[in-house]
């Protein structure tokens, strides 16, 4: 079973799952990051593959992603340094990024490279949907990764079901019509998170997009089964001196 | 005129999947989803609507001051023994092509209800475009411009202003076109239900390319005509532009892209040399990928990031082309050349002294290319000259020798 699902099959409410990009702060740091998060107690990790110019992101993880860049990290390096990773590490990790690199990898073999490290899935914002079922699909599941879907506030009902249908692993709610690292308030959105809800979606729903702290995590698994913890973390690494203790503490903050 | 809505497709433009042979598509992100959207369902029958196409038209003419006229420059003519005709883009209301599109968009948006515009520009030329439409239509407008840009395009910085815009340094990056598109996008994530946002040029996702393609081919559609009347023959043998995204040169090869009869020349921006490390010649120098929700060629390393262009030109430094463009290449309909920052600088002073016309550092690119194409006594070249060199004035006096 493909351990995202193993996850929600065994523990489907409060699942924390932090994003930080590859190779930031400094190049070697993808995995100590991962340690920690995992020691620290988070449930899933999302691993940025950072791209030059993210459309969807604010200037948090716009910078973490020139960076990252700048201190060498691509797709080759990042498998690079994945390999072998599953030996310690045993929460769903999933890789997020921008169509284009993933396109110049090739897709398949990029696909190939993900089984092979033990990761358990994707997000792609810029694939569109139509694209993927047309013609990758059967690619994603060759090789057992999971391709997670966005909906937003602004999402129709019909289209919504269709992104549940297509998607596998969990749905990923974007809590505000926003960039990353807005502090746009939830409380606005509670209508968009009861229509999540009562429509009852095949897949678990994970909210992202401005939740920063203990108080946003409590108020998104209101309604959700867990929540994305992006821009907050990325912040908080970026002038650590000691990773290991700032990233478990912070995790820590949320979970207790 | 009929913004060419009822012609027929030629197959050299989009199809209904909203791609250019391999190039084109919507490679957004869900958050740009229901914009992007609406503008699919609604573009194609706002503009087919006459009383649309009516007020287009009015505008055209009486604010932009349409047609621009088709000039025989017969000193330019002789030095290169060749019959050669300029499309005065340069002579429309605030200096370009781009109002061509900014007109198109925004009845477009004010019909969808839209009450806030925002768009990016390099040169600045689309950004004045904008501003200028805003303030005719009373709606608040919000431009976007690489820090570098706003910097070697002072002049137009202040028009945005006087013309009551806010204008918004984009710092990331080049800080050049790429950047400001960039902060544009994100505006619209922000801001998705009251905002249009007005691209300018055939880039971005579908229906973006094919959208502004048919606002601008008004530029062929009267070259056609014009043609006709001074020479009797509707298709020249070489129509040339300059290529940044793509629109000008769009708009000037609309109505010929299925007489194969006629040469289609599209010149880039060559910077500091093709292989110099500071080019924006795309074509050359660029792989198929995604930039800006499109899929079309775009320059970029082997690990899929986008790489920093250069051109002396703010309009033309950009490292990808419109969907149009990739499959004008790839499919070899359009011979592409690029010129370099000092032959665009050298064409420049040229044309202001043969003809007394300063023209656009961008518009220079494609007069570079009138001493490459070995032209005869009988052939007949249109070159589009998209715009005015007034915002450029300083950079060709630093360059003065
Ligand atoms: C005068 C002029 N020509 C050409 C361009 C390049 O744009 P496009 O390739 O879309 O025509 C610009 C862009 O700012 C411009 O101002």
């Amino acid at each position: 079973m493909n351990r995202i699902d193993q996850l929600f099959s065994t523990k489907p409410k409060e699942v924390l799952n932090i994003y930080f990009t590859a190779g930031f702060p400094q190049l070697g740091d993808t995995l100590t990051v991962l340690q920690a998060l995992q020691d620290g107690g988070a449930d899933m990790a999302e691993i940025g593959m950072p791209f030059s110019d993210p459309l969807a992101d604010g200037p948090v993880i716009q910078d973490s992603s020139t960076r990252a860049i700048k201190n060498g990290m691509k797709l080759a390096v990042l498998f690079e340094q994945l390999k072998g990773f599953r030996e310690k590490i045993s929460i769903p990790v999933v890789l997020m990024g921008y169509i284009n690199p993933v396109l110049q990898y090739g897709v398949e073999n990029f696909l190939r490279s993900c089984q092979e490290v033990g990761v358990d899935g994707l997000i792609l914002p810029d694939l569109p949907m139509d694209e993927y079922e047309t013609e990758y699909k059967p690619l994603f599941e060759k090789y057992g990764q999971h391709l997670v879907f966005l909906v937003t506030p602004e999402t129709s009902e019909a289209r919504i079901r269709k992104i549940d249908s297509l998607s596998r692993g969990f749905v990923y709610a974007v809590s505000s019509s926003s960039t990353t690292g807005k502090d746009k308030d939830m409380q606005l959105q509670a209508s968009y998170f009861e229509k999540l809800q009562s429509m009852q979606l095949k897949n678990p729903v994970l909210v992202g997009f401005g939740i920063r702290d203990k108080a946003t995590f409590q108020q998104a698994c209101r309604y959700s089964n867990g929540a994305i913890i992006g821009s907050a973390f990325v912040k908080a690494i970026e002038n650590s001196a000691n990773l290991q203790d700032t990233v478990q503490a912070f995790v820590r903050n949320i979970k207790q | 005129m009929d913004i060419a809505i009822n012609t027929s497709q030629s197959r050299y433009h989009v199809n209904e999947k909203g791609y250019y042979g391999d190039f084109g598509g919507a490679y957004i992100p869900e958050m740009l989803y229901p914009n992007v959207e609406e503008l699919r369902e609604n573009y194609l029958n706002i503009m087919r609507d006459p009383a649309f196409q009516q007020e287009f038209e009015s505008l055209l003419r009486d604010y932009v001051g349409r047609p621009s006229p088709l000039y025989f420059a017969s000193r330019l003519s002789e030095k290169y023994n060749s019959k050669i005709f300029l499309k005065r883009e340069d002579l429309n209301h605030t200096g370009a092509h781009k109002i061509n599109n900014t007109i198109g968009q925004i009845l477009l948006a004010k019909r969808l209800g839209k009450k806030r515009i925002i768009a990016e520009t390099g040169a600045g030329q689309h950004g004045v475009a904008t501003a200028t439409v805003c303030a005719l239509m009373g709606l608040e407008c919000i431009v976007y411009m690489g820090s570098v840009d706003i910097q070697r395009q002072a002049p137009n910085v202040a028009r945005m202003k006087m013309l009551g815009a806010t204008v918004v340094p984009a710092t990331s990056g080049s800080q050049t076109l790429k950047d400001a598109t960039n902060e544009a996008i994100r505006d619209w994530i922000n801001n998705p239900v009251d905002t249009h946002y007005i691209i300018g040029s055939v880039v971005g996702p579908h229906p973006y390319p094919d959208m502004v393609a048919r606002f601008q081919s008004v530029i062929s559609e009267e070259i056609k005509k014009q043609l006709t009347e001074k020479t009797g023959k509707a298709l020249p043998d070489y129509v040339i532009a300059c290529v940044g995204g793509g629109s000008n040169a769009a708009g000037a090869f609309f109505h010929f892209t299925d007489d194969e009869s006629v040469q289609l020349v599209a010149v880039e921006a060559a910077g500091k040399g093709v292989d110099s490390g500071f080019s924006a010649a795309t074509s050359q120098l660029g792989k198929p990928g995604v930039i800006h929700a499109s899929k079309t060629l775009l320059m970029q390393t082997d690990d899929g990031q986008i790489v920093e262009p250069h051109s002396i030109s703010a309009g033309l430094d950009y490292p990808g082309v419109g969907p149009f463009h990739a499959h004008l290449y790839e499919s070899g309909r359009a011979v592409f050349l690029n010129a370099t920052d000092n032959e665009a600088l050298a064409a420049g002073y040229e044309l202001s002294l043969l003809e007394g016309i300063i023209p656009a550092l961008e518009s220079a690119h494609a007069l570079a290319k009138l001493k490459d194409l070995q032209l005869n006594p009988e052939d007949v070249t249109v070159v589009c000259l998209s715009g005015r060199g007034d915002k450029d004035l300083e950079t060709y006096i630093k360059h003065l020798k």
